[in-house]
């Protein structure tokens, strides 16, 4: 039981890798003048719902399975997810905004954010790599 | 207004630049005078006939300057006048490296400073000719000789005023040219002194402008240097032993160059060590002789020699300010004296709380950068171009120890009267890039330039190496487009990605049963019939109609048709276009159509009960039809939109008003701003009249305009019966509006040197990539600010460029680029930091970041962040640049105002607290903070009041047979008021005429036009045109105030007991209100947070 667990969390958190690394693509084309502000935000907002979802997903998962600290480490990752989402103004359209993301360093603090998901992902990932090698073997 | 500007720009189109009379006069005045002069000093004693020798002169230009330099202050005096003229002392640079290269210490060095005043001098004379009255220019070069004494008689008072009069007189009428005319002169009396230290430290940016002339003549007569061996020696002196005064060196050669006399004088001075004074003497008389308008009393000033430096400090305390620049300087010799007097006016603290008056008489003037004169010159008008520090700091610490924001305010598509425009197959770019070549590169040699930006040497292509001003080969640094900083470019076809657009404007009119009350159709109508044949366009001109309630109606009007046919479309859900190619069309061939429709749509709608607005979905549909072409959508709503796509709810609660939380200062929809973009993509603008009585939500649908780079305009409580005066506004608004220059499909980006970042806009644009900023249309009253952080430390640059390009689609079908670029030094104490700090330009710049913050945020916060804003830059200063601790508010000098402007900020309609503000009319004020120049912004947050009830000629402006009064400016506190005085207030957009209870008979009668006070009445908007003298200058007065703005601001009477007595105080800054603090107080609040 406890593998299926970790296998469905390694393929899940494959896909946040995924995801983040794409954030930062999409980023840092929009920093290199490639794609224009309005194209990277729409590509960009898609994904914002399957993030929160994604992680989310892992996050009950790991409640119930009674993971306690696997569920605490992603607690605060996927509450700021949640938060960031429900955040965004009215008139914005979305988490990534293209008639801001130019302003007040946004651009940089989103790809700030996007490096930073990337490493926790990638933290979780061995993690639960380990947890499913050591449950396996 | 446009007009003016694109008509001339047509001329030059043929040749190129328009400055043609310009520079060729004071080419001719600078060049051909210079060539005797310099030559005599060269060889004084051996080859004094000989004067056809052109080219050696420079070398004796060196000698010249060298000489002055060694005299040391007294000698900077007689530079101001002769300074303009330094073109050809460039040159001499030229021969000193060449020649003496060994023997050199530092042969850059040398040559940069000599090069330096040749491209920038004769540049900047024909640069600021363009602000003055274009009269002057006709006149050739002595005129442009004159004008330019008059500036610097104009800068001192005391001596040249007799003398100053008549060119004077020129500058004035260029009301926006003029001021800073004056500045600039200002400066080169004073500046010398620390002109020199500036202009060592330039090298890297400019040093090579001097080789280039140099290098050539040189080089080509080698025999002549052999010639002149004591000349050598003397040159080995110069480089040898100042390399940074050989800039002076060179403007005072362009003295020389002048005056004959010097000439002849240039003998003595040939000689390396003459005594200072006899030379200074010669200086000065060879240049009161060639330029009878120079008055004596100038010559006066000069013999004092070396103590001359004191005088001049004294004389202008204004321009002291630029004096201070000791990390700059490596001249010794000069600096210190600069800065014993000098330095101190302009750092000297103000005890705010002890000086009162602080506030100058005038209106304020942008402070001039610390440049050199020459580059000063060049340097963009600050109308145009504004920065928050005009002393950049070097890194990104000292800038947030100074806490003071670093930004640009721009305002480039403003109206000018004189603007240079080049046609040429190549526009001369940065290769890396991209910046267009401006005044501030440098040449390394005649095939080579060094991008002031990036640092990039690119080579300088074949057709940049004729010259078509002056119609000589090998002069690349004296094309126009290194001799202005302002300055427009036809652009060949690789600037259009599809052929240049017609000019296309929509009108889209609300028609349901509210809009029809207001009345406001027949106005909008007859001032479109009326200025028909004055839209900006040619005949590709289109035009259309869509008028919306809850259904949407277009309008056909295909060619023969008799009458317009109207077409309704009941799917708001889904909208469509009926037709579409009858709906826009030509205004030339169906004018006597759209005329019919024009006169008959204002009844067609009177007996309509339909209430619904439906404004979304007729946006979408206005959108649909413009977008194949691009264009101008005019929307005028009247209500909150209600159905279909983009309806909007009421969120205003009246009762929260005081509070500063909860309001709804975001948009609640993204609907407008997705169609706003959608817009921007297709190249079309929206602009929003908003005429509306109740709340209308302007958060939400200002949108559709900030993002498509339109604008917006309020007209609260419209109604052509009940409030007639906001009829003639709306009229003369319309007019301005219709009838102003536009520019389609534009693009602005804004380009600053390596180490500087812009990391935030304001204004009304969609910033499409990093710095390139997408405006669909463009118009001459839009202002723009970004703010800017110091990323690599600007270590070894002595100074930095700004350069914003506009490309835009003018109404005629043509693709032209406008550049403006800007130049600014860099330093690297803090004390200098505070002394650049132009306090206008940080208000502005402040409250578009407020606007900011209490949209993101809160406004309580934005408030907050106002107040930290002074109390911090103040406690900076007050720890790290005070040296002794005083009691009381200390501020820079040049910050004095700055707590007067931030309270003024939090009275205005935007940031108040307290009062019942409308919703609707506080997102107006925010729109305008965004996107108005800072020139009306600052009118807008700090009135100007004006005691006009005795009204004098004295100190009066003439402006075409027109006398028109100048009253100082009064404090905005009512103890300023006196009961028997009627007093003007301007604040920008509304004026109010207080007349005090026990006002003179004679302005009631001779003025008002009414028998006594009792019975001026009520709501009087308009001054009767008398017959009398105060009638006629209060009137002239109050219309030139008008005539300078785009908008109309609207005149009201007030009385004691009037009801619009408390806005009329509201904006009475230093007073207390209910609900904010005095000006005192304030100052005391701030006093106890920077002593804390």
């Amino acid at each position: 039981m406890e593998s299926v667990v970790f296998i469905f969390s390694l393929i899940d958190c494959c896909a946040l890798i995924f995801l983040s690394v794409y954030f930062i693509i999409t980023l840092s084309d929009l920093e290199c003048d490639y794609i224009n502000a309005r194209s990277c935000c729409s590509k960009l907002n898609k994904w914002v719902v399957p993030e929160v979802i994604g992680h989310a997903v892992v996050t009950v998962l790991m409640l119930i399975s009674l993971h306690w600290f696997i569920f605490l480490l992603n607690l605060p990752v996927a509450t700021w997810n949640i938060y960031r989402y429900i955040m965004v103004p009215s008139g914005n359209m979305g988490v990534f905004d293209p008639t801001e993301i130019h302003n007040r360093g946004q651009l940089k603090s989103h790809m700030k954010e996007a490096m930073i998901k990337l490493g926790f992902h990638l933290l979780c990932f061995f993690m639960y790599l380990y947890r499913l090698v050591s449950k396996i073997v | 207004m446009a007009q003016p500007a694109g008509h001339r720009a047509q001329q030059p189109c043929t040749n190129g630049p328009v400055q043609n009379q310009l520079m060729h006069p004071s080419d001719g005045q600078g060049y051909s005078p210079s060539v005797p002069g310099l030559y005599s000093p060269q060889m004084p004693a051996k080859v004094p006939p000989h004067q056809p020798f052109g080219q050696y002169n420079y070398s004796g230009t060196q000698n010249v300057s060298q000489l002055n330099n060694y005299q040391g202050p007294g000698q900077t005096l007689n530079r101001p006048p002769v300074a303009p003229f330094p073109g050809s002392p460039v040159q001499p640079a030229g021969p000193v490296p060449q020649v003496l290269p060994p023997t050199l210490q530092n042969s850059a060095a040398v040559s940069s400073a000599a090069g330096f005043p040749p491209g920038a001098s004769a540049a900047a004379l024909s640069n600021w000719q363009y602000g003055q009255a274009p009269a002057s220019q006709p006149a050739g070069s002595p005129a442009s000789h004159v004008a330019h004494v008059a500036g610097t008689g104009s800068a001192q008072p005391p001596t040249l005023t007799g003398n100053t009069n008549p060119p004077g007189s020129h500058q004035y009428p260029a009301s926006p040219g003029g001021p800073p005319l004056q500045n600039s002169y200002m400066k080169p009396g004073s500046v010398p002194p620390p002109v020199s230290q500036p202009l060592t430290p330039l090298h890297p940016v400019r040093p090579p402008l001097g080789p280039p002339p140099v290098g050539g003549p040189p080089l080509i007569r080698p025999s002549t240097m052999v010639a002149g061996p004591p000349h050598t020696q003397t040159l080995l002196n110069s480089a040898a032993n100042r390399e940074g005064d050989a800039a002076p060196a060179a403007s005072d050669g362009s003295v020389v160059q002048n005056s004959y006399d010097a000439i002849e004088g240039g003998g003595l001075v040939g000689t390396p060590h003459p005594s200072p004074a006899a030379p200074n003497l010669k200086m000065n008389r060879s240049v009161g002789y060639s330029y009878p308008t120079l008055p004596p009393g100038y010559q006066n000033t000069s013999p004092p020699g070396a103590p001359g430096m004191q005088p001049s400090a004294l004389q202008y305390p204004d321009g002291a300010k630029h004096f201070h620049q000791p990390a700059l300087g490596t001249n010794h010799l000069t600096a210190p004296m600069a800065g014993l007097s000098l330095q101190q006016e302009g750092l000297r603290p103000v005890n705010l709380l002890q000086e009162r008056n602080i506030l100058p008489t005038t209106l304020l003037k942008a402070p001039v950068p610390n440049l050199h004169e020459d580059i000063q010159k060049l340097n963009c008008n600050p109308e145009l171009f504004r920065c928050t520090l005009t002393n950049i700091p070097q890194t990104q610490a000292l800038l947030n120890k100074a806490k003071l924001p670093l930004g640009l305010l721009l305002h480039p598509f403003k109206d000018l009267s004189q603007l240079p425009v080049v046609t040429s197959s190549t526009i001369v770019r940065c290769r890396s890039c991209r910046t267009y070549i401006n005044p501030f590169v440098s040449f390394l040699d005649q095939r080579r330039w060094k991008c002031n930006l990036c640092y990039r040497v690119n080579d300088v292509p074949e057709e940049f190496m004729y010259n078509p001003v002056t119609r000589v080969y090998g002069e690349p640094h004296k094309r126009p487009e290194v001799q202005n900083a302002t300055i427009e470019f036809m652009a060949p076809s690789e600037y259009m990605l599809r052929p240049p657009q017609p000019p296309v404007y929509l009108f889209v009119f609300d028609v349901s049963h509210n809009a029809i009350e207001t009345g406001y159709l027949n106005t909008v109508c007859q001032t479109l019939l009326d200025n028909l044949d004055l839209l900006p366009g040619n005949t590709r001109t289109k035009i259309g109609f869509i008028t919306f309630d809850s259904t949407i109606h277009f309008y056909s009007l295909q060619e023969g048709l008799s009458q317009p046919q109207m077409l309704i479309v009941s799917d708001i859900e889904d909208v469509f276009i009926p037709m579409p190619e009858n709906l826009l069309v030509n205004l030339n061939e169906n004018k006597e159509l759209i005329q019919d429709l024009l006169k008959t749509l204002p009844q067609m709608f009177t007996k309509s009960l339909e209430t619904q607005s439906a404004l979304g979905p007729a946006l979408q549909a206005a959108f649909k039809l413009m977008s194949p072409t691009g264009g101008r959508i005019s929307v005028f709503q009247t209500q909150l939109p209600s159905v279909g796509m983009g309806a909007l709810k009421s969120r205003e609660e009246p009762n929260q008003r005081a509070t500063a939380k909860d309001i709804h200062l975001t948009p609640s929809t993204d609907f407008y701003k997705k169609l706003a973009l959608d817009c921007s993509g297709q190249q079309v603008a929206v602009d929003l009249f908003l005429l509306s009585g109740q709340y209308s939500d302007l958060a939400s649908l200002g949108c559709i305009s900030r993002y498509s780079a339109g604008s917006v305009y309020y007209y609260q409580s419209y109604h052509h019966k009940h409030n007639p005066i906001q009829v003639e506004k709306l009229q003369k608004e319309l007019k301005r509006y219709l009838t102003r220059k536009i520019g389609f499909e534009a693009v602005m980006r804004i380009r600053c040197t390596k180490g500087l970042s812009i990391h935030t806009f304001h204004g009304n644009f969609f910033v499409r990539s990093t710095d390139l900023l997408s405006l669909p249309n463009v118009n001459p009253d839009a202002g723009y600010a970004v703010q800017m952080s110091v990323e690599d430390s600007l270590t070894d640059m002595q100074v930095v460029s700004f350069q914003s390009a506009l490309l835009y689609t003018s109404s005629k079908g043509e693709r032209r680029i406008r550049v403006h670029t800007m130049c600014l030094p860099v330093v690297t104490a803090l004390s200098d930091v505070y002394l650049g700090a132009d306090v206008q330009a940080i208000t502005g710049l402040l409250a578009n970041m407020a606007v900011d913050r209490s949209v993101s945020a809160t406004l309580s916060d934005a408030r907050d962040a106002l107040v930290n804003a002074v109390i911090d830059s103040l406690s900076a200063y007050r720890s790290s640049v005070l040296s002794i601790q005083q009691p009381g508010l200390m501020a820079p000098y040049s910050l004095r105002l700055f707590p007067l402007y931030v309270l003024a900020l939090l009275k205005q309609k935007a940031f108040q607290t307290g009062t019942n503000t409308r919703l609707d009319e506080r997102i107006f004020t925010m729109c305008q903070v965004k996107n108005q120049p800072l020139v009306y912004l600052m009118l807008m947050t700090h009135p100007s009041l004006y005691r006009v009830d005795n009204l004098t000629d004295e100190g009066a402006l003439n402006i075409n047979d027109r006398t028109i009064p100048q009253p100082p400016i009064l404090q905005l506190s009512v103890e300023k008021l006196s009961r028997d005085g009627a007093y003007l207030m301007d604040a920008g957009s509304v004026m109010f005429l207080w007349i005090g209870k026990n006002c003179g008979q004679s302005f009631i009668t001779q003025v008002l036009g009414v028998p006594n006070y009792g019975s001026v009445p009520q709501n009087m908007t308009h001054l009767p045109e008398l017959e009398t003298a105060e009638s006629i200058r209060t009137i002239t007065f109050i219309s030139w105030l008008r005539e300078q703005r785009p908008f109309f601001p609207i005149l009201y009477v007030v009385k004691d007991d009037s009801p619009l007595k408390s806005s009329f105080l509201q904006n009475m800054i230093e007073d207390r209100t209910e609900s904010a603090l005095s000006y005192y107080e304030f100052l005391l609040h701030i006093q106890q947070q920077v002593n804390k």
